[in-house]
């Protein structure tokens, strides 16, 4: 056994685990990530699976992989270039390679690589001679031998079950990890089979006790702890969207309504909130995307706070029901996991190309409120905030997530409800003589929600276009010219009851500004962060509120020299900008890979901005 | 619109649901009767008339709540049905009521009727079946029969029309009842059946089309003819039907038959009795599948079989939830499970 004096302090690291589809290498991670949320770090996590449930052993394919970054600094997005791989086939490694830092760590279970493997991946050549891995630190460890020596009194194929709590053990050792914390894990994820905790716990030890014979981990490392205070946890964006929308219905009074359709990257929002019948909130799996936001809009109509869930093309299926919320202006909010598009697209992958759909996506001049999330854990806030507009101004929200945001987690410091502001809709008094169904506030230009059940308040709604005011059924044309306005004039004067732009960097303007918005806050956040600390002037605005503006958004713009707007997709907010601010120059910078943005990618981009003259 | 001030321990009666705005279907259109049985109807339900809500999607049939002073929602085609579910998840309360027609329910909202019916949630739909699409002026719709020359089929249908009823059983429906609107008595009597029925209640109501499917369903609403054409089914009534009161349905093996009391020995006691209750769907199937001019057409109350509802069982889960949760406020689930504090 190697002593284990020499201890290395680390800022942050990034490990990534990948293997196949039945590996557990999502199991893993989030193990992992709890672990090291107990030993007070700071994290951003991000699970790469493939669409396949479980694509073929051993190939391309089937490759999932889990990335984390943890670490003492401010840890905002899942991190560029992994310190650490796990590759527990040819496939795993052939597929991630390219997302090893040079010099990094490569830990690979050697029982899997041999030609039958080798094959089924595409090497022509065996990797680990032909100088593929040059470079690179490589721990081959027998980690599919050793699993099955460990747990000989198991079935082979459950055996090879619990080879990943090999990988945790020798992790938790490079690591210093208290193994206790992952135990502790297993406990709780096997609760009623102790059989299985029981062999989970074995095979976790026997890869710690194998990592300490490893010459290789002499040095070991210990990543420093995160000064923020307060109480954590670790979120991903769908619980969080879940948890803000719920924290909307209680603020308001409101009892919580999802009608939704199971879809990828947006199905955990729905199965979240069907488990929280115990707050009062209702979920109904509905038939289809439309039966989903159809069921919320009557349900809205009926005095709840109607919810629907989804991604990009249950967003187009949604198109016409949206309108009839425009048209009929009751409270609802439409959340868009984005995915890649169009049509089926990349089910699993990242992009922000629904804007402009969340923007235009309807028949009729039909203005919605359009905003999106930042971060995992903003997403509740961005929920929160949703579910206030849609229920203070009569008004469907999208909001916009995405892929990354959903399925990627951070350490989120918990929010104390009862302090968050209330939520007042404008709900019609029984018996009102005067009541009008599209009587409007003269401030919000919101009508009143007249609740079925309220005595004297029978009235009819629907899609076909409303009298002003009387909200009978006419075909008037100036009627149909001032009720058009009046809908987009209700949604620009939401910008009266929303912060300012902010920016970060150079509040008084200066040479380049960075625009972004949505998912890749974090990224962008942290390339430009980087840069300033190297002295350059560079700043950022990130924009949450996409439709209304904020109201100095024209000032914000007119401050800086450059304006370079980065996003995943081809190009939707910055031809957005162009439309409404016509009289500035955008540069743009676009990635459309199903990924998210790398840090160093746009730092390179953001250099090369900074020296042009 | 103007506003009523309601008084809720007042009687009600069929005036309490009549709009002050002008009705605007066409003359001598079936929805005027069906729309003063259901206005007749309303009272009789016990419930108060804030409590009801219509909710329709498009067609001519659609644009019944806008003709009943009760809430109501005038939603898209094909979408009444979800709609109204989410209006009656969110209040159990409200008496819910959809009004669609066959393009609406059987074509464009397919999938969301079926789905109704299958989850049978306490809502009572009446499906104005004219046969044919009018507010769109005269296209063939999933109910028109077959070889009809419609404008979009001047050579004739080569589509298989739906029946409703079948479509309803093959969806596990709960109650199906068919009913014409030539007949006001018959028409309420039907619309309370349904409104009593717990879960989701669907009353086909053939309806005549005056301008583009004029006496489309003649063989059954014509005086001399009607009574040997149809059989009103009545829950524990023999089903005897024909101007005489002479004719009767039997089984012969797994098929009905129709047969004359008097004739080749047969009596009253051999005829069968209508069980609505039945929770085997298998004569209600047949009942509802009889065609002309083998069959009469089936009326009234074809099957009323009492299980489990949506939203009854929706509530209940809903409660034993708090009830058994330490939960309360969410405050409580966000700082429950893994939670560090720091500093």
């Amino acid at each position: 056994m190697s002593d284990k004096n020499k201890v290395v302090e680390l800022e942050d690291v990034i490990i990534k685990f990948a293997g196949d589809s039945g590996d557990g290498m999502q199991f893993t991670g989030n193990q992992f990530s709890d672990t090291s949320v107990n030993a007070g770090n700071d994290l951003a996590t991000f699970p790469d699976y493939p669409s396949e449930v479980r694509a073929p052993q051993g190939t391309i394919a089937g490759v999932s992989g889990f990335q984390i970054h943890i670490g003492g600094k401010d840890i905002h997005t899942s991190g560029d270039l992994a310190d650490v791989l796990v590759a527990m086939n040819p496939a795993a490694l052939r597929k991630n390679l390219k997302w090893v830092r040079e010099g990094g760590t490569i830990i690979i279970d050697i029982d899997n690589f041999d030609n039958k493997h080798y094959k089924k991946a595409g090497y022509e050549e065996d990797p680990l001679n032909d100088g593929t891995l040059k470079g690179y630190k490589i721990i081959k460890a027998p980690i599919t031998t050793m699993t099955k020596s460990s747990v000989k009194e198991l079935d082979s194929k459950v055996a090879l079950k619990t080879k990943n709590q090999f990988v945790s053990g020798m992790l938790y050792f490079l690591f210093n990890r208290e193994l206790e914390q992952g135990k502790q894990f297993l406990r709780q994820k096997f609760k009623n089979k102790p059989k299985l905790v029981e062999a989970n716990i074995d095979v976790l030890e026997a890869g710690y006790h194998y990592a300490e014979t490893l010459e290789a981990f002499e040095t070991t490392y210990r990543i420093i702890s995160a000064e923020k205070t307060g109480s954590f946890r670790n979120i991903t964006g769908n619980v969080a969207t879940a948890w803000g929308l719920m924290a909307a219905a209680e603020k308001s009074g409101r009892p919580l309504f999802l009608g939704s359709y199971p879809i990828t990257p947006a199905t955990e929002i729905l199965q979240e909130l069907s488990s929280k019948k115990n707050l009062g909130v209702k979920t109904f799996q509905a038939e289809d995307e439309i039966a989903g936001i159809s069921s919320a809009i009557g349900a809205s109509f009926a005095g709840n706070f109607g919810v629907t869930t989804t991604s990009g093309p249950g967003l187009s299926l949604k198109s016409e029901a949206a309108g009839l919320a425009v048209m009929t202006e009751l409270p609802l909010v439409i959340v868009d996991v984005q995915r890649g598009g169009p049509a089926t697209g990349l089910p699993t992958k990242p992009e922000q190309s629904d804007l402009l759909q969340a923007l235009y996506g309807r028949n009729g001049e039909s203005p919605v409120v359009v905003m999106s999330a930042a971060t995992p854990g903003d997403c509740f806030h961005a929920a929160f905030k949703a579910g206030k507009i849609a229920m203070e101004h009569m008004v469907p929200v999208i909001l916009l997530t995405d892929g990354y945001l959903a399925n990627g987690s951070e350490l989120w410091n918990i929010p104390d409800v009862d302090s968050m502001p209330n939520i007042k809709p404008p709900i019609a008094k029984a018996n009102d003589e005067d009541y009008a169904p599209y009587r409007r506030n003269p401030e919000t230009l919101a009508r009143e929600w007249a609740i079925p059940g309220t005595e004297g308040l029978r009235h009819r709604i629907g899609g076909l276009e409303k009298e002003d005011v009387s909200g009978e059924v006419s075909h008037d044309a100036l009627n149909h010219e001032i009720m058009v306005k009046y809908r987009e004039e209700k949604v620009q004067r939401i910008a009266n009851y929303i912060p300012e732009q902010p920016i970060y960097g150079n509040e008084d303007g200066g040479d380049v500004l960075v625009v972004s918005w949505g998912g890749t806050y974090g990224a962008v956040y942290t390339a430009v962060s980087e840069l300033r600390k190297q002295g350059k002037d560079i700043s950022l605005a990130h924009f949450e509120y996409i439709k209304p503006f904020p109201k100095n958004t024209r000032e914000v713009l007119s401050k800086f020299n450059k304006i370079i707007v980065t996003e995943i997709n081809n190009g939707q907010f910055v031809n957005y900008l162009r439309a409404h601010f016509p009289e500035f120059n955008y540069l743009q910078y676009n990635k459309i890979q199903g990924l998210p943005f790398m840090i160093y990618e746009l730092k390179d981009k953001f250099n090369e901005i900074l020296e042009e003259k | 619109m103007s506003t009523t001030t309601d008084n809720t321990t007042q009687e009600l009666t069929a005036k309490d649901f009549k709009t002050d705005g002008p009705v605007k279907w066409c003359a001598g259109c079936g929805s005027y009767s069906i729309l003063s049985s259901v206005n007749a109807t309303l009272p009789k339900l016990g419930v108060r008339k804030e409590d009801i809500v219509f909710v329709s999607g498009i067609g001519c049939s659609s644009r019944f709540p806008y003709y009943v002073k009760t809430y109501g929602f005038h939603g898209l085609h094909g979408r009444a049905m979800p709609i109204a579910s989410g209006v009656k998840l969110a209040n159990p309360e409200l008496s819910v009521w959809v009004v669609t027609g066959d393009g609406d329910s059987m074509a464009i909202g397919g999938n969301h009727f079926i789905h109704l019916l299958r989850r049978n949630m306490d809502i009572n739909i009446l499906l104005l079946n004219n046969k044919i699409y009018g507010l769109t002026k005269g296209q063939y719709s999933p109910t028109t029969p077959f070889g009809s020359k419609t404008k979009t089929s001047p050579d004739g249908t080569i589509e298989h029309p739906f029946k409703p009823g079948e479509l309803a059983m093959g969806a596990e429906g709960t109650f199906y009842a068919r009913t014409i609107d030539t007949d006001p008595k018959m028409m309420k009597e039907v619309f309370l059946e349904a409104a009593k029925h717990k879960g989701a209640a669907l009353t086909e109501v053939l309806q005549n089309c005056i301008i583009f499917n004029n006496k489309v369903h003649q063989e059954i609403t014509d005086k001399d003819v009607k009574e040997d054409n149809t059989i009103y089914l009545k829950h524990g009534e023999p089903m005897i039907f024909g101007k005489e009161n002479d004719k009767g349905l039997v089984l012969d093996g797994i098929k009905l038959k129709v047969v004359k009391i008097g004739e080749n020995g047969i009596t009253k006691d051999d005829i069968l009795v209508h069980d609505a209750h039945e929770p085997d769907d298998t004569l209600h199937y047949m009942l509802a599948r009889m065609a002309l001019p083998e069959f009469p057409l089936a009326l009234g109350v074809i099957r009323a079989h009492k299980t489990a509802v949506y939203d009854h069982m929706l509530e209940e889960q809903v409660e034993l939830a708090k009830e058994h949760s330490k939960v309360k406020k969410l405050n409580d689930l966000l700082n429950s499970g893994e939670i560090v504090k720091k500093g």
